[in-house]
């Protein structure tokens, strides 16, 4: 392992560095206005239900309350059946953001466990890891997800959660195994390993530590991922359509004609919901990366202080390969076309 | 062995993988067709059971090692089985009807927002902090935007209130399909707002991407040296900065590809359109599984061949992948 030295002496490595004062007003201004708006939506999420002004499933009898447009009583108009939209709003953002949550979680311990103990195994098992998750990048999800779905007998939250971070984790496992692959020959780790430490305290406090940005990035991605496939899935009618949640909204404004009958109150709150937290998850992403590159900062603030030093790359450091691993990992469009870098 | 067979192989794995996976799943999950048929209609007979079977070829007669290979066999001869929502059709005839629709409008639009979003994402990362990287946040709105939405929004605006579009549908009502004028007038028509509405949502990500490798470019020392000698700025950026941003750019896009159709796809069905996005929220709302499975492997190996289509592309951008060509 120490054998190979690294081929670039000095390796930037993206790091947030915590600085104990001011630690927001350093965050670039994209993270600030996208930690906001999710801020606002997960107080809407965890206290909305809790002061809804209706019960988001009570059908109100009365006639003329079908289908009617926002007014004192209701804030958002009223579906069809006379149900509130705004408390349905309220407690389908609960529901959307809980499963992204739980989904960004899972799927996120499984890319650093995949893509950790890819690029610390090396030879076969990390070929052999990076081409399936090769493989299930290429597949298109979504259809795959619909058929699993499909196929349950019974939809809900809990296989949906399942089912999304079974395939969520193979973009976040390869950025995460080429950032350790490039931490994993560093000095502070060859000391630590010749300290005596064992693999397993090296990887959770010298390589994870290390990678936090590209963690956090990482699971802002498939947060982003999961919402928008909750949402699509729900709306072609896979979920548990009793529950409410942004999608199922959708799905009972498409089915019952919201769109023809001009019911504009009853769509665009749940669309609007959605793509205001995805745009809250793509601008903290895009500070996130800004944090590691300052060169993609805004140019107006960063122009006088454009640092000397090269952006930070992922340098990718392959180990020795055999005949065989050589082989299987020559599959992979970004090994083809790095591997004129690994001959010497 | 050359890049393009290397990656050939690579694809006919990733294939494998599909097939067996559309195999494995319906035999992994609890309950099967002629279950939910058996159970949507409670007054059928036991003794039907086996009859639904036959009529619809689900049974599973052999081992699993004997299913696999003559289910192999059934893909490879497009064999997808008898449909059960409109029985007895056959489920290839279905698609084949569905997919030319699909092919036309998904497939232009996603290039032609690729294309666009490329161009706009070289301007913007060259003039860094100019008018059109301003736009950046407002235009990850629009990333952020599920596509079916942005879809519900366009027809509620441009179809039902401005009455420009139509509403949805593939074509016109009363028009005889075919090679005739007005029924490809009558089929552009209908496709230009779902095209519109791909372009949009898709463009803005291809744009950041390729924003910000053209920043990281522009930054490198032989973009600097390429201004020093006094070359035209046009040339600068296209043939020495946009010329390597792109090369991540048509990575990204080969792996951005199968989400990107998934979402399109899924945004035929606010259309009405009548591709196999909406052949699937049938299938899915029939509980047709022959049906949801034949469009997995449809789309599934739709964007294999497009990846593949890619890599050719690459191989006449990329120097690296052109050497291993000639080797």
């Amino acid at each position: 392992m120490t054998a190979a030295p690294p081929l670039v002496a000095e390796v930037p490595v993206l790091t947030v560095r915590p600085a104990r004062g001011g630690r927001w007003q350093r965050l670039p201004l994209k993270a600030k206005a996208g930690a906001v708006l999710l801020g606002i939506f997960a107080l809407a999420g965890i206290f909305g239900p809790l002061v809804s002004p209706y019960d988001p499933s009570f059908q109100s009898p009365s006639l003329s309350l079908s289908m009617h447009a926002p007014y004192g009583a209701h804030w958002l108009g009223t579906t069809q059946s006379g149900q509130d939209v705004f408390s349905q709003l309220l407690f389908g953002i609960r529901l959307t953001l809980e499963l992204a949550v739980v989904v960004g979680a899972i799927a996120t311990a499984l890319s650093v466990i995949v893509g950790v103990t890819a690029a610390f195994l090396g030879g076969l098992w990390d070929d052999l890891l990076s081409l399936t998750s090769n493989v299930f990048l290429v597949i298109p999800s979504l259809p795959l997800l619909i058929l699993l779905l499909g196929y349950l007998p019974q939809q809900g939250q809990t296989p949906t959660i399942i089912v999304l971070a079974a395939l969520g984790w193979p973009w976040g496992a390869r950025v995460i195994r080429a950032q350790t692959l490039a931490i994993r020959n560093r000095d502070f780790v060859a000391a630590s390993r010749e300290t005596g430490e064992r693999t397993w305290r090296i990887i959770a406090f010298e390589i994870v530590p290390n990678e936090v940005s590209l963690i956090a990035a990482s699971f802002v991605n498939t947060v982003l991922y999961a919402i928008g496939a909750s949402v699509a899935l729900a709306f072609i009618g896979l979920a548990d359509l009793n529950s409410w949640s942004l999608g199922t909204i959708l799905y009972w404004a498409q089915s019952q004609q919201a769109l023809t009958l001009g019911a504009w109150w009853w769509f665009v709150p749940p669309g609007i919901a959605v793509a205001l937290i995805g745009t809250g998850l793509v601008l903290l992403n895009t500070g996130i990366d800004e944090l590691g590159n300052p060169r993609l900062r805004d140019a107006r603030a960063s122009r006088s202080a454009r640092p000397a030093d090269p952006t930070p790359v992922w340098q990718q450091e392959t180990p020795p390969r055999g005949p065989l691993t050589r082989l299987a990992a020559s599959f992979s469009r970004s090994a083809l076309l790095s591997e004129q870098r690994e001959r010497p | 062995m050359s890049f393009i067979l290397r990656r050939l192989a690579f694809y006919v794995g990733a294939a494998w993988v599909a097939l067996t996976l559309n195999f494995l799943i319906p035999r992994a999950m609890p309950g099967n067709a002629v279950q939910s048929i058996m159970a949507k209609f409670p007054n059928l007979q036991p003794a039907a059971y086996r009859a639904l079977e036959a009529m619809l070829g689900v049974g599973h007669p052999g081992s699993l090692w004997h299913q696999y290979v003559s289910y192999l066999g059934d893909v490879f001869r497009l064999n997808f089985g008898i449909d059960e929502l409109e029985y007895p059709a056959r489920v290839s005839t279905l698609l084949a009807e569905t997919i030319p629709w699909t092919l036309i409008l998904v497939g232009t639009a996603t290039v032609m927002a690729f294309a666009i979003g490329t161009g706009l994402g070289i301007v913007a990362g060259w003039r860094h902090g100019g008018w059109l990287d301003r736009l950046l946040p407002g235009l990850m709105f629009f990333q952020a935007v599920p596509y079916f939405f942005l879809a519900l929004i366009m027809i509620e605006v441009l179809a039902v209130r401005a009455n420009i579009f139509p509403i949805g549908q593939g074509y016109g009502e009363g028009v005889v399909p075919g090679w005739n004028a007005p029924f490809i007038g009558s089929a552009i028509y209908h496709s230009l707002l779902p095209a519109f509405t791909i372009v949009i949502t898709s463009m803005a990500g291809w744009m950041l991407q390729m924003r910000n490798v053209m920043i990281t470019t522009i930054g490198e020392d032989y973009v600097v040296a390429a201004q020093a000698k006094g070359l035209r700025p046009s040339r600068v950026v296209l043939t020495y900065a946009a010329r390597n941003a792109i090369l991540p750019q048509l990575q990204g896009f080969g792996l951005a590809l199968g989400f990107v159709v998934s979402g399109a796809i899924i945004m035929e069905i606010v259309f009405s359109y009548p591709g196999i996005g909406l052949l699937l929220l049938n299938a899915v709302n029939a509980k047709d599984y022959p049906l949801m499975q034949a469009i997995f492997l449809v789309i599934t190996f739709a964007v294999l061949i497009s990846n593949l289509i890619l890599d050719f592309v690459i191989v006449a951008f990329d120097p690296r992948a052109r050497t291993k060509e000639a080797v």
